[in-house]
């Protein structure tokens, strides 16, 4: 009775799976953390980062779209796999304009967390220095692209969540960006402060105004523990 | 100008374009002929861009009321596409490819005559309103390049002394349409036929319209796919999927409806097959369509259409029409009972990864041309949902010739992997480029001499995503499994040729054709063409042609879908087959920085209005 259960083997670790999740849903139960940046738990999986990318049965393969099947052998925490990460990673800070210091998302920021846990020093890839717009006429929220790392969590979680698509996709290619549904104001847009496309921002484009300095930085959630911490100390619990 | 370096702020776009008092109504009606049907937005959008040269942003609200959906999503999806523009433009826009082979065939000084004579700047609109002046991607004409696509129309073989001519005729052309669909007469408005060489299988002696679908209708729908299978035939596109296996699967998912859709997205540069099969040949591509429909099971066709061959697009829907007073589409086809398929022409708007199966089908939809994430695969959720087998137009015009002269016959031409006859576009510097229908198995040196082209430097199999070789392979033979799979585009080029030249421009490509959607790809592209133009300008060193491999190697690993695979090939292929073109250009120093500080300090040099004085040591 019930959904079947079957394991599947990352990184040597025999890791348990409920029929239906991807290998990056049972990797987090497990708490063995895969390096990640669009998926966020609440939203369907996206595949833009491809940060997550993991060598599934000897191909590469993005875990956060990938679902598990008995006997799967996923190599997630090696060298070329980590490589790859850190070569994204540095993609993505020369595609926008991402200054750390003077960020109100900073210690808070998914990015730059996994950046220090990946051990990026400085991006060896030519920066872009894209002219990006900043935009604050919403009472309670702000949009800076210079920022945004396209992972598309405000568009899915506006969308699905909220029920009111104000985000979307515009362009293609290097000049794709994130759109709102108005004519170019964000406050002409139903975006309320309470919505859920208003807290997913990986990183600091999508801000709710007078909230950015609450917590002090030094405090932050990446300044006491690594990014994934909070995943593989489940697996700390489930040894004990 | 690199495209980051627009002083445009991305992010804000120019909205104070009045919008015509009608609009609304007439994108109403628009819609309603579409059934208000949201999955043909692409198709709303067309008609909208064909009546107004633009769709504006009054213009996607009035779609998105039609539709009962949000404005962002209307523009999610027209904004992919190369071909609608959002702001007003030239009544008449000109499109010249900037290929390899234009290039090389002398689009640059067409160009200039262009620009002189319309006055327009290249990738703007001249002052008068008249014209709008772009580079894109290869057209499907690289037979007869330098082309132009203007407003529909292609001319081709066109020289700098051909511009006058033309400017003039389009200025004669007084009217107050705003985007005159396929304007003309125009001097070199023609597209040669270029079928070089014909073969027996495609071109060779055969039967009538509908014998294969007759030939077909007198088996079980289950021996057809057997029939396909035995004539092991592989897919034409260029990943040569075995063509029985993928109709097996799509017959055998689970499915109220299934799909049968004929690719005919040829934008791989370099190939130009598809083009003149289907002005030659339309009835033994729906002959296959057909033939399929009756082995799945479908009752759905649809032919995705390139925009750049828009001209075609009327005589296949004669074609279409006849076919239906003829009994072989529509309802009870060939007399059967029950056998009702039909097919419908979608047009695509420029881009090229809609050529890719499920990007294809979500452009059919009416959304955006970013490949879906697979698994699930077309054959079993394709379009709609539906259980879809989405084949290359040359695979259909095979399985009807298969039908109609069986599997044996079809197995008698080609090698034992890979039957059949190919069909190759060959361009570039050639005496006889064109359409050649050769048997599988050739070598590269075999079709060279038959090109007239025995003193190539180097060959582009396959285009941009292909390889690039040189004499010491040019034994390779063509073939799905033996050795160089291709979709047959074959690019020659001759002595004088710069390898490194060819590479940017195949890298700029796939920067100008990258969806967006996924990282490597999206930023890989733009990064992989810096790096390249930091070695061709002679400030790289060993330590970039590493870090380039790298990067190509990341991307190559991680994207997500086939373009992004294979967006580094460019120079992945060179680094490997002539790496001594790239030592050439490096410096022995350990490291040189991308920009001299003389550089990046010209503009402040320029403002200050002195060079800068360094400092006491």
């Amino acid at each position: 009775m019930g959904e079947s259960r079957f394991t599947i083997t990352v990184d040597g670790v025999d890791v348990p799976v409920r029929d239906g999740q991807t290998v990056l849903q049972a990797c987090d139960e497990a708490g063995i953390y895969i390096p990640r940046l669009c998926y966020h738990p609440d939203l369907a999986p996206a595949g833009h980062c491809r940060m997550c990318t993991c060598t599934i049965d000897k191909h590469p393969a993005a875990a956060c779209l990938t679902r598990a099947t008995p006997g799967m052998v996923v190599e997630n925490d090696t060298p070329e796999r980590n490589a790859d990460r850190l070569a994204i990673l540095e993609m993505l800070f020369v595609e926008g304009n991402h200054v750390c210091p003077a960020c109100e998302k900073s210690g808070n920021c998914e990015l730059q967390a996994l950046a220090y846990r990946l051990g990026m020093k400085t991006p060896t890839l030519p920066y872009l220095w894209p002219l990006r717009e900043v935009e604050a006429t919403h009472p309670d929220i702000f949009i800076d692209r210079n920022r945004c790392i396209l992972c598309s969590r405000c568009v899915r979680a506006s969308r699905a969540v909220d029920g009111k698509s104000v985000f979307g996709l515009e362009g293609r290619g290097i000049h794709m960006r994130i759109n709102t549904d108005s004519e170019g104001r964000l406050d002409d847009t139903t975006l309320a402060a309470a919505d859920k496309a208003a807290h997913v921002c990986p990183v600091g484009a999508i801000v709710v105004k007078r909230t950015g300095f609450r917590e002090p930085q030094g405090e932050r959630a990446y300044d006491k523990a690594p990014i994934g911490a909070d995943i593989e100390a489940r697996r700390q619990q489930t040894r004990r | 100008m690199t495209a980051f370096q627009s002083t445009k702020v991305e992010g804000q776009t120019d909205r104070a374009v009045p919008d015509v008092p009608q609009l609304v109504p007439v994108v109403n009606a628009l819609v309603r002929e579409m059934g208000s049907d949201r999955s043909r937005l692409l198709d709303i959008a067309l008609a909208v861009h064909e009546r107004y040269g633009h769709v504006s942003p009054g213009a996607m609200s009035a779609i998105a009321n039609a539709l009962g959906i949000h404005t962002v999503e209307v523009e999610d999806a027209i904004s992919f596409y190369a071909f609608l523009n959002r702001e007003p433009e030239g009544r008449f826009h000109i499109r010249l490819a900037r290929t390899a082979v234009s290039m090389m065939k002398g689009a640059a000084a067409v160009a200039e005559a262009f620009i002189e004579a319309t006055g327009a700047p290249m990738g703007g609109t001249s002052p008068d309103g008249q014209f709008s002046l772009e580079w894109t991607s290869d057209t499907g004409m690289g037979d007869q390049e330098p082309a132009a696509l203007i407003n529909g129309t292609v001319l081709t073989d066109l020289t700098p002394a051909d511009v006058p001519a033309v400017v003039a005729a389009l200025q004669a052309q007084r009217s107050n349409v705003p985007h005159p669909l396929f304007p003309g007469p125009l001097p070199k408005a023609e597209i040669h036929p270029s079928l070089v060489q014909p073969g027996p299988v495609l071109f060779g002696e055969g039967g009538a319209p509908g014998d294969g679908i007759r030939a077909a209708l007198a088996m079980a729908p289950e021996s057809v796919v057997e029939t396909i299978s035995q004539s092991k035939l592989r897919g034409r596109g260029g990943a040569g999927f075995p063509t029985a296996l993928k109709w097996k699967l799509t017959r055998e998912a689970q499915g109220d409806e299934r799909v049968v859709i004929c690719n005919a997205d040829e934008g791989e540069p370099g190939t130009f097959k598809d083009r003149v099969l289907l002005a030659m040949a339309p009835d033994l591509v729906f002959d296959g369509m057909t033939i399929g429909a009756h082995a799945l099971g479908a009752r759905t066709g649809i032919v995705y259409l390139r925009a750049e061959y828009g001209y075609l697009r009327e005589d296949l829907v004669q074609v279409l029409q006849r076919r239906r007073e003829q009994g072989l589409l529509g309802k009870n086809i060939c007399g059967r009972e029950g056998f009702d398929f039909d097919i419908r022409i979608q047009m695509g708007a420029g881009s090229y990864v809609c050529g890719e199966e499920t990007s294809l089908i979500e452009s059919a939809e009416g959304k955006r041309g970013a490949p879906r994430d697979r698994p699930p695969f077309p054959v079993e959720r394709g379009y709609h949902q539906h259980p879809t087998a989405v084949d290359n137009v040359e695979t259909f015009a095979c399985a009807a010739r298969i039908l109609e002269q069986g599997a044996d016959w079809f197995a008698g031409h080609g090698t034992a992997h890979s039957t059949g006859t190919k069909l190759l576009s060959i361009s570039g510097d050639c005496a006889r480029p064109g359409v050649y229908e050769v048997d599988f198995g050739i070598t590269i040196a075999e079709i060279l001499r038959l090109a007239g082209a025995e003193d190539a430097k180097f060959v582009q199999v396959g285009g941009p995503s292909g390889q690039c070789i040189g004499p010491a392979e040019y034994g390779r033979h063509i073939g799905a499994r033996e050795d160089l799979c291709t979709g047959g585009s074959i690019i020659v080029f001759g002595p004088e040729r710069d390898i490194l030249d060819t590479v940017r421009q195949h890298m700029e490509f796939f920067v100008e054709e990258s969806c967006g959607w996924c990282t490597p790809c999206r930023v890989g592209t733009t990064l992989l063409k810096l790096q390249l133009d930091k070695i061709i300008a002679g400030r790289g060193t060993s330590t970039d042609t590493e870090a380039m491999a790298a990067l190509a190697d990341t991307v190559m690993r991680t994207s997500r879908c086939g373009l992004g695979q294979s967006a580094p090939q460019p120079v992945l292929s060179t680094l490997r087959n002539f790496p001594e073109v790239y030592d050439a250009r490096l410096q022995p120093d350990p490291f040189i920085p991308r920009v001299s500080l003389e550089e990046a300090l010209a503009e402040a040099v320029h403002v200050q209005g002195r060079q800068p004085s360094a400092e006491e040591e």
